[in-house]
């Protein structure tokens, strides 16, 4: 935990990650607390925070006595979303580098084809 | 909620003053770290809020009452302090019986727990413990008393790795189950930086920070870049550090300067630690140039 961005936030996009590569299915049981807590070794108070960030997104509900789950419609929601801060998260600095290396945005796709041909 | 309350506290020993107008809260069920350099003041303030010093002037308040000689406020605090000494004649198993007494939450099952885990001798004389062993009966009891106010002064000394990363992961995890206000007074920041939640900072009997833990992280960053660049991005920002090597440069900025170019520029986040010692070593700079310093430190002084 040691990038910039304030930790509760790191902690809630794990849980966004985990939704989205279908490890935390939907209806099934998020870590709690005070698992968070004791996994990355962070104040519960942090973890809280990261729970209830995603609560109030929509990405997570309490079931009383239970603990927090995952919503029906939470991942298409989550792909949503990211698919909107795309452009913005790896697009946007792509383009910025090519141009410190003097590439266009044309050898940039010529680039994405032949690397997908590679594949 | 405040459950501990410095106002205005100062502490004179003949012309120095260790704690010098200080006024800080600690909130119900927080874990707050109290740092500074040594002699900073820290270990001053914690006598003071435990009932064990009297303060020259100003108020303390614990509990809303004054912590001296209040049998009913000092049985909710417990206070594990580096120097702490036991009578001749205990081996570990009094000091823990002790503790069992004076601790109405104690938990003996938790503490035998971590004799276990700590591997402490419990029949071997208090004082031919190891510096180690020692530090684990004060952190052994300091968990284990489970009191609503619990402070750690400098609880490692002597422990290795291991047993303070043990420290940690039983604190989180039954701070979790028992929420209490917790001081933990470390030099170890990195090691507490993601435990804490709220951080004050005292140097020089004074206090030069008090915020939280997630106010702090996004309060300030460390540029480099090729210096005009660099000097372009962090003016009118306070610089709390600065190094030059060629046209290269490097500043820890406070508040983060939005909207301007970093292209050229590498802008990274700032431990804990990096921005606790560059604002100390920023006020003892300070103090030094103004001539205000009471003689300790020289405003360079490693951080230790």
């Amino acid at each position: 935990m040691d990038d910039a961005r304030p930790l509760f936030q790191q902690i809630a996009e794990q849980i966004e990650d985990s939704i989205i590569d279908g490890s935390l299915p939907e209806e099934s049981r998020a870590p709690s607390t005070n698992e968070l807590a004791a996994f990355h070794r962070i104040n519960p108070a942090t973890a809280a925070n990261g729970i209830n960030q995603l609560v109030a997104d929509g990405l997570l509900y309490k079931k009383r006595g239970v603990g927090m789950f995952v919503p029906a419609g939470a991942r298409e929601k989550l792909v949503e979303r990211r698919q909107e801060a795309f452009g913005r998260s790896y697009i946007a600095p792509l383009l910025a580098e090519a141009r410190r290396l003097e590439m266009d945005a044309e050898d940039v796709k010529k680039m994405i084809d032949a690397w997908r041909d590679d594949q | 909620m405040s459950v501990v309350s410095l106002r205005g506290v100062t502490k004179r020993y003949g012309d120095t003053r260790a704690v010098d107008d200080v006024s800080f809260d600690l909130h119900e069920n927080r874990i707050h770290g109290l740092l500074g350099r040594n002699g900073a003041g820290k270990s001053t303030a914690m006598r003071m809020l435990t009932g064990q010093e009297v303060p020259t002037s100003g108020q303390v308040r614990v509990f809303g009452e004054n912590p001296y000689e209040n049998a009913d406020v000092l049985s909710r605090v417990c206070f594990i302090k580096e120097s702490q000494r036991y009578p001749d004649i205990f081996v570990a198993r009094h000091a823990l019986e002790a503790a069992a007494m004076v601790f109405p939450n104690w938990d003996q099952d938790f503490a035998d727990r971590l004799v276990e885990e700590f591997r402490l001798p419990l029949k071997s004389r208090v004082r031919k413990l190891s510096r180690g062993q020692l530090s684990s009966v004060g952190v052994i009891i300091g968990l284990a008393a489970r009191a609503p106010v619990t402070l750690f002064d400098e609880p490692y000394l002597g422990l290795d790795a291991v047993a303070r990363q043990a420290f940690y992961d039983h604190l989180i995890a039954d701070y979790a189950e028992h929420p209490r206000t917790i001081v933990l007074s470390t030099h170890l920041i990195d090691e507490v930086a993601d435990i804490i939640e709220h951080v004050t900072v005292i140097d020089r009997g004074r206090i030069v920070m008090d915020d939280s833990s997630e106010n702090l992280r996004s309060q300030a960053v460390t540029v480099s870049g090729p210096t005009k660049a660099v000097e372009q991005f962090s003016d009118g920002h306070e610089v709390l550090h600065r190094e030059d090597l060629g046209g290269f440069t490097r500043v820890l900025v406070s508040g983060v300067p939005t909207g301007r170019d970093t292209a050229s520029l590498q802008v990274e986040p700032v431990s804990l630690q990096q921005l606790v010692v560059r604002t100390t070593q920023f006020h003892d700079a300070a103090l030094a140039g103004s001539g205000n310093g009471n003689g300790k430190g020289n405003g360079k002084g490693a951080w230790s």
